[in-house]
């Protein structure tokens, strides 16, 4: 019964003795459909939880983040001496506020375009891969997928600009929607460095291809996706409109921005979207350039030799594999959250870009830029090749490290393992 | 079974929406409505187990075409909520355009006689897992009392459709894997479309140029001598 729960996939769902089970019992196909109804939910409510559970703890975060930059204790009586509740309660007040429709809003619109942000930023969360299997969607072309998906949020803040029947809404979103589509190219000129390394859009293999020390991770890969990284996370930064570049939510020049006429429910919700889009360009930033699931001091190596242990005890799920996945996952949403208290940390200290400082900061600088480390990415190991006639400067070409797609990390690690004994 | 019912679902959003993008007035709703319209047709590839094609259509025409368009909308409307109100002689020769297509798929698709062509399918069906069933039972009888973990690896990869990322990438460049390698009598390399995408690409950038250069702000040139007056 519990190989169900251990499912990690809906492909390892229904491959394994619970739904043989429920197949050869029952023989009816709408059995097959409650079980897949019901393994369905049980995945997209992990991924909800996943994706409503972080923004809690980032809001509760940034205010104490904040208050320390500004020599204050920010949020220190709800849930006891460190505020822990005080998101809780702040989520509990705008629930119960009114919900307003301004008069002169299109009523539609307006009440659709924050669920489109929202259904947009949690889009993103099905093709994240959270550890070595651990994945909603293990789409092939996953990269590509999650940066298409996180592409549209812009339209569900444009649409809420322009339909609130507001000046300081519609220019809020005019600002915004410059910002975000025009970060939008260097953004993915930048991920696109790493993906050319690895030569896959799947999450799953590149994180793979950086496994083992932190000299396999793909920031220090060579000098140009060193600086590579740091490229994304600026552009990263401006695409979730984070301080410096978060003028279209200006306090003093624009009241609050796009969501101005926003209250209650449909403002919190803006901001559940825009706190778990911080969680997940910063996770791509760690898949992409920072290791993925790899601590990169091979204390994952070790406990990945667990992986098809213990699976004596339930039938379908396997302990060791579990507890890989569950220290790959932590380690994952670790380094993820450091990138986002940077985000908080850069928000609090750094002064607030114009409009035309942060266009001209995307199109004259960073475009260039990453184009530059993009072209000098690919020639870096033709000339490594050609000088030194090796690809890479030390260790283990990526090549002999990329796995087979399809092959479980158990299978995979047994076959390295019996390779290392011959 | 239940991708029959993602697919109706779907294939109604698509549909509804499309028909609602027509049926407006107010040029903002109809941006929504194509929102809702054209991501319907990229879970309908998903479905198809299309992952690439879908990750396209999302990124082109939803995130792209529409923030462009609604964007345009924002910049160059006169009033609040811009409406477009069609005369009677539109809506006929719009509606005369409309059927007329329909009429040209619908007859199209119709005289393609479909039995021929599903045979000529590859022997692995194509078709998603979730409704291969037997498939899946036939893959579990194999392995479920044997439990080697290679048997498992086969059948996840039998199951996961919709790789196709590389082949796409090999097709582009010319290189067909899947059929006339093995020949051997140079039908295996065709010209590909790695050319055709460059030229258009290029066209694109010359075209996005010139727009920049009729579009920017005329600077009026100010004589030399003119300059430090104050």
């Amino acid at each position: 019964m519990y190989g169900m729960f251990a499912a990690i996939t809906l492909e390892d769902f229904l491959a394994s003795n619970i739904s043989y089970w429920l197949r050869m019992t029952a023989g009816s196909e709408f059995v097959l459909l409650a079980a897949f109804l019901f393994a369905a939910l049980i995945h997209a409510g992990l991924l909800l939880g996943l994706f409503s559970g972080l923004p809690v703890f980032y809001i509760w975060l940034e205010r104490k983040v904040a208050g320390r930059i500004q020599d204050r204790l920010g949020p220190t009586r709800v849930g006891g001496g460190f505020g822990w509740l005080q998101t809780i309660a702040d989520g509990i007040k705008l629930i119960q506020k009114e919900d307003l429709v301004p008069k002169d809003a299109d009523n539609l619109v307006f009440r659709m375009a924050p669920y489109l942000a929202t259904i947009a930023s949690f889009a993103a969360f099905m093709v994240l891969p959270l550890s070595d299997g651990w994945v909603a969607v293990a789409a092939e072309c996953g990269a590509f997928l999650i940066l298409a998906l996180m592409s549209l949020e812009v339209l569900g803040i444009i649409l809420a600009g322009y339909s609130s029947g507001s000046k300081w809404a519609l220019f809020g979103a005019m600002r915004e929607a410059a910002q975000m589509v025009s970060y939008e190219i260097p953004m993915a000129i930048c991920a696109l460095i790493p993906l050319m390394i690895a030569g896959s859009l799947n999450f799953q293999v590149i994180g793979r291809l950086q496994s083992g020390g932190l000299w396999n991770w793909f920031i220090f890969h060579d000098p140009f996706t060193f600086l590579a990284f740091f490229c994304y996370f600026i552009t990263a930064t401006a695409s979730v409109k984070r301080a410096p570049f978060d003028l279209a939510e200006a306090e003093s020049e624009l009241v609050a921005g796009f969501h101005t006429e926003y209250s209650g429910f449909r403002w919190s919700i803006f901001f559940l979207a825009e706190y778990s889009s911080m969680f997940a360009v910063s996770a791509v930033a760690v898949i992409l350039f920072l290791g993925g699931w790899h601590d990169g001091l091979m204390v994952d190596s070790v406990i990945d030799n667990l992986r098809g242990t213990g699976s004596g005890l339930i039938e379908g799920f396997s302990l060791g594999s579990y507890t890989a996945n569950v220290f790959g996952a932590a380690i994952l949403i670790g380094k993820a959250c450091m990138l986002v208290f940077v985000q908080i940390w850069v928000r609090w200290t750094l002064p607030r870009l114009r409009i035309d400082q942060v266009m001209t900061t995307c199109l004259k600088y960073l475009v260039p830029i990453s184009c530059f480390l993009f072209v000098m990415a690919v020639l870096w190991p033709l000339v490594l090749a050609t000088s030194f006639s090796r690809p890479v400067f030390a260790g283990r070409p990526l090549g002999e490290k990329s796995l087979p797609l399809g092959v479980p990390a158990s299978a995979a690690v047994a076959a390295e393992q019996r390779e290392a004994a011959r | 079974m239940i991708e029959q019912l993602l697919f109706w679902v779907f294939a109604i959003l698509a549909c509804g929406g499309a028909v609602a993008v027509v049926a407006t007035h107010n040029v903002v709703r109809m941006a929504f409505w194509l929102v809702v319209s054209l991501g319907s047709v990229a879970a309908l590839f998903f479905l198809l187990h299309a992952d690439f094609l879908g990750a396209a259509q999302l990124l082109i025409y939803v995130g792209g075409t529409v923030v462009l368009l609604v964007f345009g909308v924002m910049l160059t409307a006169s009033g609040p909520y811009n409406a477009i109100p069609t005369s009677p002689a539109e809506g006929i020769v719009g509606g005369a355009v409309g059927f007329l297509l329909l009429f040209v798929l619908v007859s199209s698709i119709g005289s393609v006689d479909w039995t021929e062509v599903s045979g000529r399918l590859p022997a692995v069906p194509a078709a998603p897992y979730l409704v291969d069933m037997t498939l899946a039972a036939k893959a579990d009888e194999s392995f479920v009392n044997t439990g080697s973990p290679r048997a498992k690896a086969e059948f996840a990869a039998t199951q996961q459709q919709g790789r196709t990322v590389r082949q796409l990438g090999l097709g582009f460049l010319g290189l067909r894997p899947d059929r006339h390698l093995a020949e051997g009598d140079g039908k295996g390399s065709a010209s590909g479309y790695f050319l055709p995408f460059e030229i258009v690409s290029v066209h694109l950038l010359v075209v996005l140029i010139g727009a920049a250069y009729l579009a920017r702000a005329k600077r009026r040139v100010v004589p030399e001598g003119s300059m430090n007056v104050g």
